[in-house]
């Protein structure tokens, strides 16, 4: 025996090194260096499910049952198998929409449906007290078997170290829990500290197993040879003996599915491996950690559990505290201590992520909800971060109260494994509505209420009942059917007999429960919410940063401000506005309240009060328009067009970051461009109206003024008409609009026809011109109307610049291999050579402004397109002083414009 | 006694309509066709206003602008600067510049008129 | 399509079913003789066995990403910088 006195010290002193470990992690985790970002942690973290029910509880189902222990322990491995695919997936959905329970998973993806968020969490809270009172009777009986204390339970309630132990577990998990005043949904404190008592329950449970097995024994092989001499033994080790029957294996099947369920489904799991998941890569690896740490802690159960029978001859009577006994009886005190830490870390740990899951349900989904609909707190404006942490942490002492209470009334009465299976039992009714709902979008809410319910009431009817009437708390007469309708016997419902408890209600709730959800589901019509839930849900890994927004309204920036700042504390929504300010590239205080945001917003309060909860608190707080299935067919739409444009995107980020570089730069030839054309437009519009006002506001004005005036505006509103003009043509030639009425030419002709049209313009000017023109040249396809406008406009442009009176202008055809060439040369000041470059862009025209000759400065730019486009090139030779030659040449074999008319 | 304003634009139609309302209001008129000239006219004529084009060849406007508002014997003169590029830059360029007022081409000369007749009083 | 960066479903769901099949009824009774195995039961030592075997198969598919020749690919980064 060992002192009282001793074990609550080292119970304590144990109990403050992990509110260390808590605390370190904590602090790593605000320093950024996270403590738990190691799959191995989160691996360890995971083996929460080996609660006081696996440390004590394996060997006494071992001892009365034999290898029975294991289905639940092979249901994981199954379940782990597919971890990568499943679990991912429940931890992306829960990352994206800020998911943080169970119930708050299931009521999300149906709708957000606040009805359904508090059913999963009554049922979570039922369901889950049993395996609550579990571990106090586990923490409580270890004690007594340690210190050879008498049963205390009959003891009045306020002399039973039982509450004092619940009370301080209470207080502990409230520290882990609900330490931090934002209410972050990740607690990685908590995490490091039950990754660290997984570590030190099997480390403990790993010695008591070699001290069992190698010195009490000679190995395992010992334990067999000696058990084989006792046949009530020897037969544990077979599947029920001699009759291993369909039955049992319906059993045993049904052990293994419920365990693999439960994995996923338990508060406690969802807990650990979704909402408190790092990085999801981290899956890969634990997947196969876990079950390896499963199957570690259960390698020793048979040899103790064999070992301990054969020592103490009980039949395994005592068995469920064999790892405690057994060193023990032995003299090994301090062996016994250190399977007490053991057996101490399984339980808090269960307790300590149990309670913290719980109480986050209770407080989003049954609390929060009653709150909301009563308008006082509604109105109110304050901060209610610290009023929803108490909340917790009131559900966190209440949920252990209540344990307590099933502990009083009923725990004495059932084995460990009995009371873990009820509520295992429940946990699986979620089963069908979470996968479901993850993998088949026309689930529905109706279906997943219809089954929740009707799983659970038969469960309640089958399992919960019949062991609440076999503890005497329901007339034992219930056992054969109420109101002797045997048909009704809850154990044997319509005369199905052969199974056992649990797998009779196992199949029956499951049954039940799986047929209203499909079968509701496929016949009720879905709201437009259920169905953009089911969308955002099911193609989680379809969408990367394109998400559908699924809202339509009007909210104002200030109402979204208040409301965050009430629910995340005034610096988390500084935060998130900043945040979004900063991604979508807007200042912020000229943020508008559009639906990304009003989403983003409506997550963050998610995180903090479960989705049902902020869906109502967003609605209260902006002008909603519902959406018909229609508009959610339609964003959706809009989303995956939006989705392939960003793959596609993806796939061409290297080209289309060299085309951005391109574009940019066409970006701003456009823009000086329009900024040209905007200047070339206003000039003459400046003096027509000028002029127009003037000769308005002037009656008594000369005639010849007026008449000067006059021709001004005329000849003004000529040069805006060619402007205009050009522009078009430049802009339809440039776009591969213009048509193109491309026949055989002979350019000598259309040279000696440009040259008519423009004589009256040299004559003006006094300037000479001579051709040079072969007899013959090879005919070129082009378009004549076109060529024409170049050699006009080469022409007049000579014309304009040659000096008055001594002008010359030389023009001449030569064939050159296979092209033609075609020179203007004049004798004007020419162009200056870092000038040469620039004379064929866009309103850049040569000569001092102010004698300059009228031109729009586009019509070698639109020469130089006609000239590219017919496959030929343009281009300048010129020297300062000598004049200037231009010239074009033509391909024979002309390809021909662009677009042949 | 009559004031003096300065036109400076490179645009001979604006000038000759620039240089009408001025004259039947009553003002004396000079002319600069480029940056250069009207800075020379600036300094050697001291007008009371300038009419400065924004674009002009040779020195712009907004460098006519600049160099008078940097000569403090200069500091008396108002600058009214005309354009015919109306983005925002470009009014911002021009005020930064110093200018007194900003109009864009094409204006009405019966508010054009009225600013002047403001600037100068 | 996404890159592949994990195991291959129909490499875990086969695993999965596998694992299903070895555990249970009919198949379990194959290990339910009484014969020993180095002194020790069959059947325990059976499911233990075909426990291992699942850890391990498990592990080598994660560990080689998505199956045969599958190279350690480059650490996975989220592209949602």
């Amino acid at each position: 025996m060992i002192q009282p006195g001793l074990v609550l010290a080292v119970s304590f002193g144990y109990l403050l090194l992990l509110v260390a470990v808590a605390a370190h992690g904590d602090r790593r985790a605000d320093q950024g260096r996270s403590l738990i970002d190691s799959s191995f942690v989160y691996a360890l973290s995971w083996a929460v499910y080996c609660s006081a029910w696996t440390y004590f509880g394996s060997v006494g189902r071992a001892a009365s049952g034999g290898v029975w222990f294991l289905p639940i322990y092979l249901g994981p491995m199954l379940a782990m198998l597919l971890a990568w695919l499943v679990l991912r997936k429940m931890v992306r959905i829960a990352r994206s929409y800020r998911i943080t329970s169970i119930a708050d998973f299931i009521a999300s993806r149906y709708g957000k449906s606040p009805l359904l968020a508090a059913l999963v969490t009554l049922i979570t809270v039922v369901g889950i007290l049993p395996y609550i009172a579990l571990q106090l009777k586990a923490v409580s009986a270890g004690y007594e078997a340690l210190t050879g204390g008498l049963g205390q339970s009959d003891a009045a309630w306020w002399r039973d170290g039982t509450l004092y132990m619940a009370l301080s577990l209470a207080g502990f998990a409230v520290v882990f829990g609900t330490r931090h005043l934002d209410l972050s949904e990740r607690h990685e404190g908590m995490v490091a500290a039950i990754a660290f008592e997984s570590a030190v329950k099997l480390a403990a449970f790993l010695a008591v197993g070699v001290f069992v097995t190698y010195g009490l024994f000679g190995g395992m092989g010992d334990i067999w040879a000696r058990a084989q001499a006792q046949p009530d033994i020897a037969g544990l080790l077979r599947l029920g003996g001699q009759g291993f029957e369909g039955f049992q294996g319906a059993q045993w099947f049904a052990l293994t599915l419920l365990s693999m369920l439960s994995v996923l489904m338990l508060p406690r799991q969802f807990q650990v491996m979704v909402v408190e998941c790092v990085n999801e890569r981290h899956i890969l690896r634990a997947s196969w950690l876990f079950p390896a740490y499963l199957l570690l802690i259960n390698i020793f159960v048979l040899p103790i559990a064999i070992g301990g029978m054969l020592i103490f001859g009980d039949g395994g009577a005592g068995a469920e505290s064999y790892v405690l006994t057994l060193p023990l009886s032995q003299g090994a005190e301090w062996l016994a201590l250190l399977a007490y830490l053991g057996g101490l870390s399984a339980a808090t740990g269960m307790i300590i992520v149990e309670t913290v899951a719980v109480s986050t349900m209770v407080c989003n989904d049954l609390v929060m909800p009653a709150l909301l609909s009563s308008g006082r707190f509604a109105r109110t404006g304050g901060d209610l971060t610290r009023v929803l942490l108490n909340i917790r942490r009131a559900a966190i002492l209440l949920v252990l109260l209540l344990g307590y209470l099933y502990f009083r009334i009923a725990g004495e009465a059932y084995a460990l494994v009995s009371i873990g299976l009820i509520s295992f039992a429940a946990v699986a009714q979620f089963a069908p509505a979470l996968l479901g709902g993850m993998y088949w979008r026309g689930a529905t809410r109706a279906g997943a209420l219809g089954g929740l319910l009707g799983g659970s009431l038969v469960w309640a009817y089958t399992l919960m009942l019949p062991s609440l009437a076999r503890s005497g708390w329901i007339g034992a007469g219930f056992l054969d059917g109420p109101f002797g309708l045997a048909f009704l016997a809850p154990q044997h419902l319509f005369g199905l007999t052969g199974f056992d408890e649990l797998t009779h209600s196992l199949f029956w709730s499951l049954m039940v429960n799986i047929g209203l959800y499909v079968g509701l589901s496929l016949r009720g019509r879905v709201s437009a919410r259920e169905a953009s839930q089911a969308l955002l849900f099911v193609e989680v890994f379809q969408r990367g940063q394109a998400q559908p927004v699924f809202w339509r309204g009007r909210a104002r920036l200030e109402d979204l401000r208040r409301l965050a700042g009430r629910f995340l504390g005034a610096a988390r929504a500084e935060a998130l506005f900043r945040d979004h300010a900063r991604e979508t590239g807007t200042a912020l205080d000229s943020l508008t309240a559009d639906a990304r945001l009003v989403d983003r917003v409506e997550r963050q309060i998610a995180g903090a009060i479960g989705t049902a909860s902020a869906r109502v608190m967003v609605e209260s707080a902006a002008q909603e328009e519902s959406l018909s299935l229609g508009d959610v067919l339609e964003i959706i739409d809009e989303a995956s067009q939006v989705r392939t444009y960003a793959r596609e995107l993806e796939e061409a980020t290297v080209e289309l970051r060299a085309a951005n570089e391109k574009l940019k730069s066409l970006d701003q030839l456009k823009d000086d461009f329009m900024s040209s054309v905007t200047h070339e437009l206003r000039t003459p519009l400046t003096s027509i109206r000028a002029l127009t006002e003037l000769m308005l506001d002037t009656p008594d004005i000369q005639p010849q003024e007026r008449e000067e005036f006059l021709n001004i505006i005329l000849s003004e509103s000529e040069r805006l008409s060619r402007l205009v003009n050009q522009v078009l043509d430049l802009a339809k030639i440039e776009s591969g609009m213009a048509e193109w009425h491309n026949t055989d030419v002979d350019m000598k002709a259309l040279i000696v026809a440009a040259l008519r049209s423009t004589a009256e313009l040299f004559r003006e000017r006094g300037a000479e011109v001579l051709a040079d023109l072969p007899e013959q040249v090879p005919m070129v396809l082009a378009d004549p109307d076109r060529l024409t406008q170049v050699l006009v406009n080469l022409l007049s442009n000579a014309a304009k610049f040659v000096p008055e009176g001594r002008g010359r202008v030389e023009v001449a055809l030569r064939h050159r291999g296979d092209e033609l060439v075609v020179t203007v040369r004049d004798n004007g000041p020419g162009v200056a050579p870092e000038d040469q470059a620039a004379v064929f862009d866009k309103f850049r025209q040569g000569g001092e402004a102010g004698n300059r000759p009228p031109g729009t400065g586009l019509g070698l730019p639109i020469s130089r397109q006609i000239v590219v486009n017919l496959g030929g090139r343009m281009w300048l030779d010129s020297q300062p002083g000598q004049g200037a030659c231009f010239a074009f040449s033509l391909p024979l074999r002309s390809k021909g414009g662009s677009d042949d008319g | 006694m009559t004031d003096r304003v300065l036109i400076a634009d490179d645009e001979p139609n604006i000038v000759v309509s620039l240089s009408f309302m001025l004259k039947r209001e009553g003002y004396e008129v000079l002319v600069a066709p480029d940056g250069t000239q009207a800075l020379a006219m600036i300094r050697g004529e001291r007008p009371r206003l300038v009419l400065l084009d924004a674009a002009m060849p040779g020195m712009s406007g907004f460098e006519v602008c600049e160099a008078v508002r940097a000569d403090p014997e200069l500091s008396g003169i108002r600058i009214l600067m005309l354009t015919a590029k109306g983005r925002d830059t470009d009014i911002a360029r021009g005020m930064g510049a110093g200018a007194d007022a900003y109009v864009t081409k094409p204006f009405s000369t019966r508010d054009l008129i009225v600013r002047i007749r403001e600037m100068l009083a | 399509m996404r890159r592949r960066d994990g195991p291959s479903a129909q490499v875990l769901l086969a695993l999965c079913g596998a694992g299903f099949l070895l555990f249970n009824f009919p198949l379990l009774l194959i290990w339910d003789q009484p014969l020993t195995v180095l002194g020790l039961p069959l059947l325990p030592v059976a499911l233990f066995v075909i426990w291992v075997g699942l850890i391990a198969a498990l592990a080598w598919v994660s560990a080689s990403r998505g199956g045969r020749g599958g190279k350690e690919p480059e650490k996975h980064e989220e592209r949602d910088g």
